[in-house]
């Protein structure tokens, strides 16, 4: 019979469909592994040139890294809490206003989105320093007295960095919220849920797929920062990629700087799998029942 | 006074809901009776689940009354109207487990634990899912979901129980057999059910009575028997059942299909004009030993179309006056159905009694 004719049929079938992934596989090479393995091996290298530990040991010796990487995670911490609580009543709202009108809302929620983040950080400066529209506008008013402090700490960076954030938040919330059958919340006012019970009890429990997407978002773009806190943290608030760049620009230490690097990348990863074995991550992002 | 506790009676006057221009529902007043297993029936777009939406308080009529025993209940919120309803999606609650989702109602009741254990353990046990209160919801079969979403809603004692097109979603077989089962439940559970479906065959299965609704208006309420024997209009003689429509002429106070005299008992309005109803099982094959008598209608023409359907068989039949009828027929070894070809010429006769006359 024809039966090895059809096998080599589909054996050549799938070698095509094989070759037609070697565009995608050569630029992901070119541009992610390469450049990743060339700075993680960077980072195994002494001040001599040979193989040392001495770029990790030094992260481990130095109080300074840790208090880095912690300011890092606090920010990234704090920037995704303020994220939730702004955007899951913004979401919300998206979620409940007439089909037709969405697109107007959302853009909104875009705009900001589609500007420059340089520009942005800078609007929020001359809002927020001490002779800014924010503090001259409350004198004025007489809410306080003397100016306060909103830029140039870590008051100032979380402003950038929440505004910066927020419809990477809202977004994925929005997508789980729209996901939530009008049916089931019906169902819940008819079983005598009244309505605070009902968005409590069941349209909450069902909108933390959401919440999850948009935190891990969120949080993991905030861990690798640098221009917000550069420009509106006034050298206080110091994360590790302004860690990275100070010891390149002062040090010219190609291998600490990259050590610094991959820790970043490495907890960064552990991160995501954790969040992966605690959230059915594919089920968020993928959107799978 | 028995059914006073476990059922109330729906009242619904003049209740008329508006989307823009059109009518879903026109000025529609129904009774049903407590303890009744009502079907709303009619095609999509008719108006049927509207009026049962506003049953359950989800969307608020332009005008009109709702009251559950005399007790008007137009202007209370769906949380507050104590009415069980099963949805047609289910809507079930993807996050709890069945035992969760059938405790829900009790739990916010504020049942104590024990009590909601026992009552979740004994609704579960009526629609036989007994083994399965710790599953989750998306390891059910639809089926099953179906069930649990039944447990739901009748668990907390609802007096009222309202379902949209429960079944619709099920495989044919699966249906059938949750119709006999509904029937069985309602029969236990004594509860007004407001049932609402567009498949005539399953209202004319479950139902006390039905109410078949088109285009926002109840066009006729009866028992099934009464709305398949003696429809009042084309509408609902065409949905409900097979039926083959016959133009009748009027001479005098008679009506007439060509020289054939037909009989009725209907006051003839002047201005109308008068079609005949015919029900494909109610015709017979009339064979050579038969003889015309004036208890029987008589129709000849000749089989244009024959389909095997397995438990029965059509034909399609072009009378010698141009018009078509369909026939059932019998298909056990013995009767006509093995005998026939496309192209015979043949007798059909239908007792007097079986005849619907309808305005057309």
């Amino acid at each position: 019979m024809n039966e090895k004719l059809l096998k080599s049929a589909e054996r050549k079938e799938q070698l095509l469909l094989t070759a037609l992934t070697i565009p995608a596989l050569i630029s992901v090479t070119l541009i992610i592994v390469i450049p990743v393995g060339w700075l993680f091996s960077l980072s195994f290298l002494g001040k001599s040139g040979d193989f040392s530990l001495e770029n990790y040991q030094k992260m481990i010796v130095y109080k300074s890294y840790f208090r880095v990487f912690k300011t890092t995670f606090n920010v990234s911490f704090l920037t995704t809490i303020f994220c939730i609580l702004l955007g899951y009543p913004l979401a919300y709202f998206l979620s409940q206003v007439p089909k037709k009108l969405v697109g107007i809302f959302m853009i909104t929620v875009l705009l900001p989105f589609w500007t420059s983040l340089l520009v942005r950080t800078y609007a929020w400066l001359v809002l927020l320093q001490k002779k800014g529209m924010i503090n001259n506008f409350a004198i004025d008013m007489g809410i306080w007295e003397t100016p306060i402090k909103l830029a140039h700490n870590l008051n100032g960076t979380l402003v950038g960095m929440i505004h910066i954030m927020l419809p990477f938040m809202v977004l994925p919330l929005y997508a789980a919220m729209q996901r939530i059958d009008r049916q089931t919340m019906q169902a819940a006012s008819n079983l005598g849920a009244s309505p605070i019970q009902a968005f409590w009890q069941i349209f909450v429990p069902l909108s933390l797929p959401g919440v999850a997407a948009g935190s891990l978002i969120v949080f993991i773009l905030c861990l690798g920062f640098y221009v917000t806190p550069a420009v509106l943290g006034g050298g206080k608030v110091i994360m590790v990629s302004m860690q990275i760049t100070a010891i390149l620009e002062d040090q010219f230490n190609w291998g600490a700087a990259s050590a610094l690097g991959v820790v970043l990348l490495v907890t960064t990863f552990i991160f995501l799998l954790l969040a992966s074995r605690f959230l059915k991550l594919d089920s968020i992002m993928f959107g799978k029942h | 006074m028995k059914q006073n506790i476990t059922s109330l009676e729906i009242s619904i006057k003049d209740l008329t809901k508006r989307y823009g221009k059109i009518y879903a529902l026109d000025t529609v007043s129904l009774d049903i009776k407590a303890g009744e297993f009502l079907t709303l029936l009619g095609p999509s777009g008719s108006g049927k689940t509207t009026l049962l939406m506003a049953i359950a308080g989800f969307n608020r009529p332009d005008s009109g009354s709702i009251k559950f025993a005399n007790q008007e209940m137009i202007l209370t919120p769906p949380h507050k109207r104590e009415v069980g309803m099963v949805f047609q999606n289910y809507a079930l609650f993807p996050h709890m487990s069945v035992f969760e989702n059938i405790g829900f109602p009790l739990k916010l009741r504020k049942a104590p634990n024990d009590q909601i254990k026992e009552k979740v353990h004994d609704a579960l046990k009526t629609v036989q899912l007994s083994d399965y209160a710790n599953r989750k919801i998306d390891q059910l079969s639809g089926g099953q979901r179906q069930r649990v979403a039944l447990a739901r809603a009748f668990v907390f004692g609802p007096r009222i129980l309202l379902m949209d097109e429960p079944l619709s979603a099920l495989d044919k077989k699966l249906r059938e057999q949750m119709q006999i089962e509904l029937k069985q439940l309602h029969r236990k559970l004594g509860v007004t059910t407001v049932y609402v479906t567009h498949d005539q065959r399953e209202a004319l299965t479950m139902s006390d009575r039905i109410a078949v609704i088109n285009e926002g208006k109840i066009e006729q309420l009866g028992t099934p028997k009464e709305i398949y024997n003696s429809p009042n209009s084309s509408f609902v003689a065409d949905f409900i059942g097979e039926s083959s429509f016959l133009q009748l002429n009027r001479k005098g106070d008679d009506l007439y299909f060509s020289s054939e005299k037909i009989i009725t008992n209907k006051k003839l309005n002047k201005n109308k004009e008068w079609a005949m109803v015919i029900r494909p099982e109610r015709l017979s094959i009339v064979n050579k030993s038969y003889r015309k008598n004036s208890s029987n209608i008589h129709f000849s023409g000749e089989i244009s179309e024959l389909v095997f359907q397995g438990e029965t068989a059509l034909a399609l039949v072009k009378l010698m006056e141009g018009n078509f009828l369909s026939v059932r027929l019998s298909t056990k070894s013995s009767d006509d159905f093995n005998n026939l070809k496309t192209g015979n010429k043949i007798q059909l006769c239908m007792n007097r009694k079986d005849v619907i006359i309808i305005p057309h």
